[in-house]
């Protein structure tokens, strides 16, 4: 494997890594505590979406994103030649 | 049939099925102790890692904690789970491909260094003893009930049985009791849910019912609630009161601690290949999330279940007569959990916001009654209730002729009496207390297994005593399992918090001390003194936090300051991990760029962790 392939594979990961992560803080410390204020106009069964968003939806969206991740990357590893 | 002998006959059924299973199990795979992850699927095996995870913590006491908080206790919810998210982004694969069995030789081989691993050691064991403390309080809880004992007896009689049923060894290697053990628990939590949630909303999924309509007023459930809960002078159910940085802080905690505990991260290291402990971590999250996604609709539906059951007619009619309760408040009187007092002897039980001066009349009168009254002590309790008295005088509640909150209710004892409370049939309530022990003892008997095979293998025969007998090793790792538990049943009898407070507490310890350490050894260049620096700066000063807010080594009344006016700003103990988290990699980068950078073959290593290709099984060392 050269080293090239193998630099490029690497940042490819770290910027899937990195966009996971902002969703992953997006939704969580984002949607269901920081930017809750702001979601208060959207209701949601007699309280608001941020509320949703901390109880249910943050975990459904890291489930989501671990899947992806997983997905993503056996692709990427076929593409780079590095899977076992 | 009545219900004390339903309930043994459910708990009994459970644990003759993981003996069965663990007995059926071993036949064929007695060597593959450690191992037992490998060869076996990855839906199976986030099953078994899901049981292994959700303990009295998740399982007891979590939707207790949020029913009598509501929102501002979400941060469990988000926390408990998002840490996978950095578990199977940022190290499971890559441990993985390191391909060892433990966290501490990851940490003392990447850093090309024995005090390393020792350093990690010690984190683990600090973190993992904390962590039982928390255990034992939840199972001193289910065994107090389940005997109808006081919560004293049950403490010394489950820590008896986590014992036995940690010596039992290599079961908890064995997956597919996990597996029992996880269907067990996620029955046992679901189906009052689901029967809960059908009466109060007509919807059989908890976590859609939460946000539908309550069934006898047509109002949304949760507006019911806050309106409910208002009314009686508490804040808000899904409003946010507590401080915005804290519950950032504490949230963060949770989810490094998570991806940074040893018992959890070591089943990702045996899967068969890199890509399965990529699909591990979220299969697992699959299984927690079942529980997670029910608890928030468990605890907002038990509030409201409560408050129905001590006021009838409504809150603005009267309350409940105390010789009319039903019957599992005077079960729980017996643990000592539930307390009554009738504070203005009217003979009916009210609950309110009284602003503490229940609370303070029901410890003024244990003093009183105590076989040695301390007439100091008494003193200053009466000084309390007049001082809160005078601040609640113009209250709605004190007009009323109300003289103080009459019940006091361990957040603990919610979730085994949830299916009570909504008087669900009796096999239901043996099946919570099955589930409720098989979630309490799977984990403190798998953390037990950890402390004690931390301090025989990597402490003693690491680096005190490398030529120590096999008979050796086995004998220190027994003596090492009862003092674990001796300290934890100890420390157990007064918990410095409800279970999942104190387990939050072993997170933050190990999101301050190990994950910082495993992520900066895949992502970063940093050395072996950098690594030492870092975890033992995390380590001690979050440590020290603690005990400076929760006693020194969690021992009553030895604290400077308290959670309610923290050290630091607003900023609470079992918040602080994160902070220790990000004091670490600082300490690590610092110390690192000033001194000499780290050789080749550590270059290489780290390498050749990034990438899946040429991992083969997991070895033993």
């Amino acid at each position: 494997m050269a080293d090239n392939s193998s630099n490029a594979y690497w940042s490819a990961n770290l910027r899937i890594i990195k966009i996971s992560l902002v969703i992953w803080a997006l939704v969580s410390f984002g949607f269901g505590i920081l930017l809750r204020p702001m979601l208060a106009g959207i209701s949601v069964g007699g309280t608001d979406l941020g509320f949703w968003f901390a109880q249910q939806g943050s975990i459904l969206v890291f489930l989501a994103l671990i899947f992806f991740y997983a997905w993503r990357m056996n692709k990427l590893d076929a593409e780079h030649g590095v899977e076992e | 049939m009545d219900q004390f002998t339903l309930n043994w006959i459910f708990i009994g059924a459970s644990f003759a099925l993981y003996i069965g299973i663990a007995i059926w199990a071993r036949a064929g795979s007695t060597s593959e102790f450690y191992a037992a992850g490998r060869g076996v699927h990855p839906v199976t095996n986030g099953m078994a890692t899901a049981a292994d995870w959700m303990s009295a913590a998740s399982f007891i006491s979590m939707a207790g904690l949020i029913a009598f908080t509501g929102y501002d206790n979400s941060s469990f919810l988000m926390g408990w789970t998002g840490g996978y998210v950095l578990l199977a982004l940022m190290l499971a694969p890559y441990l993985r491909k390191f391909g060892k069995f433990t966290v501490s030789e990851f940490i003392g081989d990447r850093f090309y260094s024995p005090t390393a691993r020792l350093v990690a050691v010690i984190c683990l064991i600090v973190a993992s003893t904390t962590y039982v403390i928390g255990q034992m309080t939840g199972v001193g809880v289910a065994f107090g009930r389940f005997l109808e004992v006081d919560k004293t007896t049950g403490l010394f009689i489950g820590a008896a049985v986590v014992f036995a049923y940690a010596v039992f060894g290599g079961m908890k290697g064995v997956t597919y009791t996990q597996v029992a053990q996880y269907c067990v628990l996620i029955v046992a939590y679901t189906i009052p849910a689901i029967f809960i949630s059908l009466q109060l909303t007509g919807n059989p999924i908890p976590g859609l019912g939460l946000f539908g309509d309550h069934v006898g007023s047509g109002e949304p459930l949760l507006a019911k609630l806050d309106a409910l809960v208002t009314e009686l002078g508490f804040a808000s159910y899904t409003g946010h009161h507590a401080d915005t940085l804290n519950m950032v802080l504490f949230t963060l905690s949770l989810m490094i601690g998570t991806a940074g505990l040893p018992h959890v991260i070591m089943r990702f290291f045996t899967v068969p290949r890199v890509a399965d402990a990529r699909w591990s971590a979220g299969w697992t999250l699959v299984f927690i999330a079942l529980l997670y996604l029910t608890a928030p609709a468990v605890g907002a539906m038990a509030r409201l279940n409560l408050i129905d059951t001590v006021y009838p007619n409504g809150t603005e009619s009267e309350s409940i007569d105390y010789e009319a309760r039903p019957d599992w408040m005077a079960t729980w009187e017996t643990t000592g959990l539930l307390k009554f007092q009738d504070m203005n002897g009217d003979g009916k039980i009210q609950w309110y916001n009284d602003g503490g001066v229940g609370a303070a009349k029901m410890a003024l009168t244990k003093l009183e009654t105590a076989d040695n009254p301390d007439a100091d002590k008494i003193a200053a309790a009466k000084e309390k209730v007049a001082s809160l008295e005078a601040k609640t005088a113009d209250s709605v509640f004190t007009a009323n002729g109300w003289k103080g909150s009459e019940l006091s209710v361990n957040r603990d004892i919610l979730v085994l009496a949830n299916p009570e409370i909504a008087q669900l049939p009796g096999w239901v309530i043996a099946l919570v207390a099955a589930g409720g022990l098989a979630a309490a003892l799977s984990t403190a008997a798998g953390l037990l297994l950890a402390i004690s095979s931390a301090v025989s293998h990597d402490l003693i025969k690491g680096a005190i005593n490398p030529n120590i007998s096999e008979k050796g090793e086995l004998l220190s790792a027994r003596i090492a399992m009862a003092v674990a538990i001796c300290v934890a049943t100890y420390l157990g009898l007064n918990p410095p918090g409800f279970a999942a407070q104190t387990v939050a507490l072993a997170f933050g310890l190990a999101a301050a001390s190990i994950f910082p350490a495993l992520m900066m050894g895949i992502f970063t260049k940093v050395n072996n003194k950098g690594a030492v620096a870092g975890m033992l700066t995390g380590l001690i000063v979050t440590l020290i936090y603690i005990f400076m807010h929760k006693g020194w080594f969690f021992i009553p009344g030895t604290n400077q300051f308290t959670d309610a006016d923290p050290l630091l700003g607003t900023i609470k103990s079992t918040s602080f991990g994160a902070i220790g988290a990000l004091l670490n990699f600082a300490v690590a980068f610092i110390v690192s760029k000033s001194s000499d950078p780290i050789p080749a073959e550590i270059e290489e290593l780290v390498e050749s962790v990034r990438v899946p290709k040429g991992a083969g099984v997991a070895q033993d060392h």
